[in-house]
């Protein structure tokens, strides 16, 4: 396996007491598998992601318990140093909105060659001549003429491709990707997620899609993790979960989206709002919106009960669910 | 699309990673850190409703900065109103007999090169500083926000206007502007003074109020109001002034204790308040010639002043980081 | 449908029976200008240069486009938040494109808008109660006084939220609790028309839904008209009667849903439905993807002749020299059937490419 998160725990220290934003999630991706992370605002999707790239900010934030090991490699052990080495060369991530994670004074030439340099000991204009390469390998037109622009003299699409770029650089074995093209139009957002899908399969990468969008993860991914308040609740190879859902939620979201193919009349709508992490639910945290729920899911945290081979899903009537 | 796309929001910050700007991702996922009155399984919230001044009392409540410059400021107020209650002496009966005795039972601070008690003048300065504060400050505050907020809100030609005439105030150094224009006054009041700082003061404010008000002005519920018909003073009235109001009340608090300060140095200098009159910059002025000999009848008031002027700025401190939604 | 007197093949799509909104040539261009003192004009935003459509009462127009498109900007001048530079807007029938003061008032009670971003739109310094009230403030003739608490309180109700939370402060709402209380304010002045600048795409997946099937109860309930402005295709095919796609100001296609999604004729629309990703994953194999190239141009800088050109995948010389007109494509005038719908485009031709 190439990456492997195991029972990761991670709580916020805030004013009004802990939040408890990751409890006990377990993922692994390997080498040329596009794993999608699927969850809402608050599931604990992306502050998971940035435990993995050791960029979660500490205080407030801090992990709490579990292992994450990339390349046989507990991170969580490693000196600071040898960290941020993993970070660039051994795995990159590529956020939602490149206009703010990219330096707005610097060029994009001098940001991509600042990779070579550091993680290289390239000289400036070699790095110079990578950087045109680079942004010519993510299709920028007229790279060797832009290669000394600013961000902000990019499109919203041009940039995220900038992005993809520098996550590039060092050919990483894994990137992470944090809703790529939520910021994008659905025309550039059909471009970039190509893009990206075609830089996995030549450069053999595994890809952590975090994302809310069923559809980008119909169309791109291998296999699922759908998360709630903190926690996996159903994962699964990308074809069954679509089929037959094995989780309430899962069903519920699919449920909830409108479809482009077809003209429904009402919508089903998952009841309530998705709880505060100041205030999880007990047992199982989804039981309050769920339509099935009975006594015991309101006192016994369900584990991730093994579906089938490669399937899981943390609902105790996971049967129930998958015969709909 | 849904998720991380909400514009900052006070509340969500607590998580901020620092990484991705407005739409940061750790602070994203914070999102439901905020309170959740209505929980899913329909429970009755307990908590009282909340507003923002509410949510800052009590936080003030709870700062010991607060506190102290709290009570220090209610004590100034206090004793400049009724200096007679803690000095029930005169602060004009001198002896010159006694001129720079150091502190003796019943005169704890000693008596100036005049032989007045210092102690009693030191207290009795305490209203021309507390006037001239609380009064230019006022002033300040009601002509800086009004002309900021008419600016800010309808821009234009008045804004341009207006704008380019408070970067020439900008331009006057403070003190020399009042050497020349309160030496032409004969009036020994407090009056002159406040009238200057206002006149030099409202730009600070006005630039700030201009500023919020404009930030304010682009928030959607503002078009809402306008979609529905209200009226430009109801929009101002309504719902720009009171989400633009809190940095003005910040700035002022802290302005109020520079403007004693400057009221101080205009009487050191002797354009201020002149003599008879007591002032903390009178009692300064007259002590600096003979300081080596009689140091009590300068560290006094000078003390005085130091402490006011702090606690006022003490104060600004706590009521920003109160207001300010970046820290809650 | 035999329309009598349809010249050059206008008006296809069967009007609505009772228009409540007509717009035509609507044109907003905001000025771009050089200098500090003395500003000289160098060219505009062209932001929405050209909109004709009518809204039936009781129906549902929704518009799609990607950003910068204009249809923000649409939103605006329905709600006379900002002025047209050109065109007309009526409101059954009379002419309110310039009305001012208390004339402009009163048509504002009819048409009303909900903003995309349920953070900004509430004021923070008012409760719920306050916000919801007030257009009962501005309009003290909609409800006399000592009804308006009872009014409230009745809305926040129709909208599904507890009624006792009028005294509650926006912040301590959910992003789709604050939504349901933007609808209820503009709901206060019984509207006939709602102007959604798109309302769910702020929410969570799970909450979109919510909403989205609250304003089509209300729509029964209290027999709105909606112009739903959105990015999502999806949402807008679930919720409207007809749709109109814009590109560049302009709306370069417009008909029935089932016209436009199922039988779209402009390439424009095309590449837009079929760049949408379709949450099933057995869709993957035989989509017809189109991938558009390059970015959407400037509003400022309009290419000549259809806009579209520089992105097309049909474009050819004519293109560049003809600007097309919003009508049924001569090649399908005397074709009945769904493929006869207003698409502006020279070089038309139907391509399925949702399936």
């Amino acid at each position: 396996m190439l990456l492997e998160v195991r029972d990761l725990h991670v709580e916020f220290r805030t004013r009004d007491g802990a939040a408890h934003a990751v409890n006990g999630v377990t993922y692994a991706v390997d080498a040329g598998e596009t794993l999608a992370v699927l969850g809402e605002s608050g599931s604990g999707k992306s502050v998971t992601a940035q435990a993995v790239m050791g960029i979660l900010d500490m205080p407030p934030g801090r992990i709490t318990g579990g292992e994450i090991r990339f390349q046989d490699r507990d991170l969580l052990t490693l000196k600071e140093e040898e960290r941020r080495r993993v970070r660039g060369a051994g795995m990159a991530m590529i956020f939602q909105d490149a206009l703010s994670a990219l330096n707005p004074v610097l060029t994009v030439g001098d940001q991509l060659g600042e990779m070579f340099r550091v993680h290289r000991g390239m000289s400036r204009r070699a790095a110079r001549a990578e950087a045109v390469r680079l942004m010519d390998r993510v299709r920028i037109p007229a790279a060797a003429q832009r290669v000394g622009d600013y961000p902000h003299q990019f499109s919203g699409g041009m940039r995220q491709r900038i992005m993809i770029a520098m996550a590039l650089a060092l050919e990483p074995d894994l990137i992470i990707a944090d809703e790529p093209t939520t910021a994008l139009d659905v025309t550039v957002q059909a471009q970039v997620m190509d893009l990206l899908a075609e830089l996995r399969r030549e450069y053999d990468m595994g890809l952590v899609l975090i994302t809310h969008d069923l559809g980008v993860v119909a169309d791109v991914a291998d296999k699922i993790a759908v998360m709630y308040a903190g926690r996996i609740v159903e994962t699964a190879p990308v074809h069954d979960i679509y089929k037959r859902p094995a989780h309430p939620y899962t069903r519920g979201l699919l449920d909830s989206v409108p479809r482009l193919d077809r003209k429904g009349r009402e919508l089903y709508a998952i009841k309530g709002l998705p709880p505060s992490l100041r205030a999880v639910p007990p047992g199982c945290a989804f039981h309050p919106r769920c339509p099935m729920a009975r006594d015991v899911c309101r006192t016994d945290v369900p584990p991730l009960y093994e579906v089938s081979e490669d399937r899981g899903s943390a609902c105790h009537f996971w049967r129930e669910c998958l015969d709909g | 699309m849904p998720d991380q796309q909400q514009p900052y929001e006070p509340e969500r910050a607590v998580a901020g990673t620092g990484m991705g700007g407005g739409m940061d991702l750790a602070a994203s996922e914070a999102a439901t850190l905020e309170p959740d009155p209505e929980r899913p399984d329909g429970a009755r919230p307990q908590d009282r409703p909340r507003s923002l001044w509410s949510d800052a009392w009590r936080d003030l409540r709870r700062n010991p900065v607060f506190l102290v410059s709290a009570l220090v400021i209610c004590f100034l107020v206090l004793i400049a109103i009724w200096p007679s209650l803690i000095a029930p002496g005169n602060p004009l009966s001198c002896d010159l007999a006694r001129a720079q005795d150091g502190p003796s039972p019943g005169h704890p601070f000693g008596f100036d090169g005049q032989g007045c008690d210092v102690y009693t003048r030191t207290v009795h300065g305490a209203r021309a500083s507390v006037t001239v504060g609380v009064c230019a400050t006022l002033g300040v505050a009601v002509l800086g926000s009004v002309l900021g907020a008419l600016a800010g809100f309808f821009g234009g030609g008045w804004d341009a206007v207006l704008s380019r005439i408070t970067d020439v105030f900008f331009a006057i150094p403070v003190v020399l502007g009042g050497l020349v224009l309160l030496s032409v006054v004969t009036s020994n009041t407090v009056w002159p003074v406040v009238g200057f700082i206002v006149l030099l003061g409202w730009p600070q404010i006005y630039r700030i109020a201009r500023g919020s008000v404009i930030t304010a002005k682009q928030h959607d519920y503002v078009q809402a109001a306008r979609a529905l018909g209200a009226s430009d003073a109801r929009i101002l009235l309504r719902h720009i002034a009171p989400n633009a109001v809190a940095p003005v009340i910040v700035v002022a608090t802290i302005a109020l204790g520079t403007y004693i300060s400057l009221e101080a140095t205009l009487s050191y200098l002797g354009v201020g308040l002149k003599p008879p009159s007591v002032s903390w910059g009178i009692e300064i002025s007259a002590a600096s010639p003979y300081v080596r000999n009689a140091p009590h009848a300068l560290l006094w008031p000078a003390g005085a002043l130091a402490v006011t002027v702090l606690a006022f700025i003490m104060l600004g401190d706590a009521v920003r980081d109160a207001l300010d939604p970046k820290l809650r | 449908m035999a329309e009598p007197a349809a010249p050059g093949g206008r008006a296809s799509t069967t009007a609505p029976a009772e228009p409540v909104l007509e717009v035509s040539g609507l044109v907003k261009h905001y000025p771009l200008t050089q200098g500090v003192l003395f500003k000289k004009q160098v060219g505009a935003v062209r932001a929405v240069d050209g909109v004709d459509f009518v809204l039936g009462r009781g129906e549902t127009l929704g518009i799609v486009g990607e950003s910068g498109c204009g249809k923000s900007t649409v939103a605006k001048l329905l709600c006379h938040l900002e002025r047209p530079t050109a065109g007309t807007i009526r409101y059954r029938g009379e002419d309110v494109t310039r009305l001012s003061g208390r004339a402009l008032k009163a048509v504002r009670r009819n048409v009303q808008m909900v903003f995309q971003d349920p953070y900004t739109s509430l004021n923070p310094r008012m409760t719920v109660g306050d916000i919801v009230g007030e257009p009962y403030e501005i309009h003290p003739e909609a409800a006399p006084k000592g009804d308006r608490r009872r009014r409230v309180r009745e809305l926040l109700d129709v909208v599904g939220l507890d009624p006792d939370y009028v005294n509650r402060y926006p912040h301590q709402f959910s992003g789709g609790q604050r939504q349901r209380i933007g609808i209820a304010r503009g709901l206060a002045l019984r509207p006939e028309v709602i102007v959604a600048d798109e309302p769910v795409s702020a929410l969570d997946v799970s909450v979109q839904a919510q909403v989205i099937n609250l304003m089509e109860r209300l729509q029964d309930e209290f027999d709105l008209s909606y112009v739903f402005i959105a990015h999502d295709l999806s949402i807008v095919r679930h919720i409207s009667d007809r749709v109109g796609v814009m590109y560049l100001g302009r709306i370069v296609e417009t008909g029935t849903d089932t016209e436009i999604y199922e039988h779209p004729t402009h390439p424009y629309t095309q590449a837009l439905l079929s760049a949408v990703p379709v949450p099933d994953p057995e869709a993957r194999a035989h989509r017809d993807r189109i991938i558009l190239s390059g970015d959407v141009p400037s509003p400022a800088a309009v290419p000549s002749g259809c806009r579209f050109r520089t992105r097309c995948f049909k474009a050819r010389e004519r293109c560049a020299l003809e600007v097309p007109e919003l009508a049924v494509p001569a090649e399908f005038r005397h074709q009945q059937g769904p493929a006869a719908h207003d698409s502006a485009c020279l070089f038309a031709a139907e391509r399925q490419v949702v399936r």
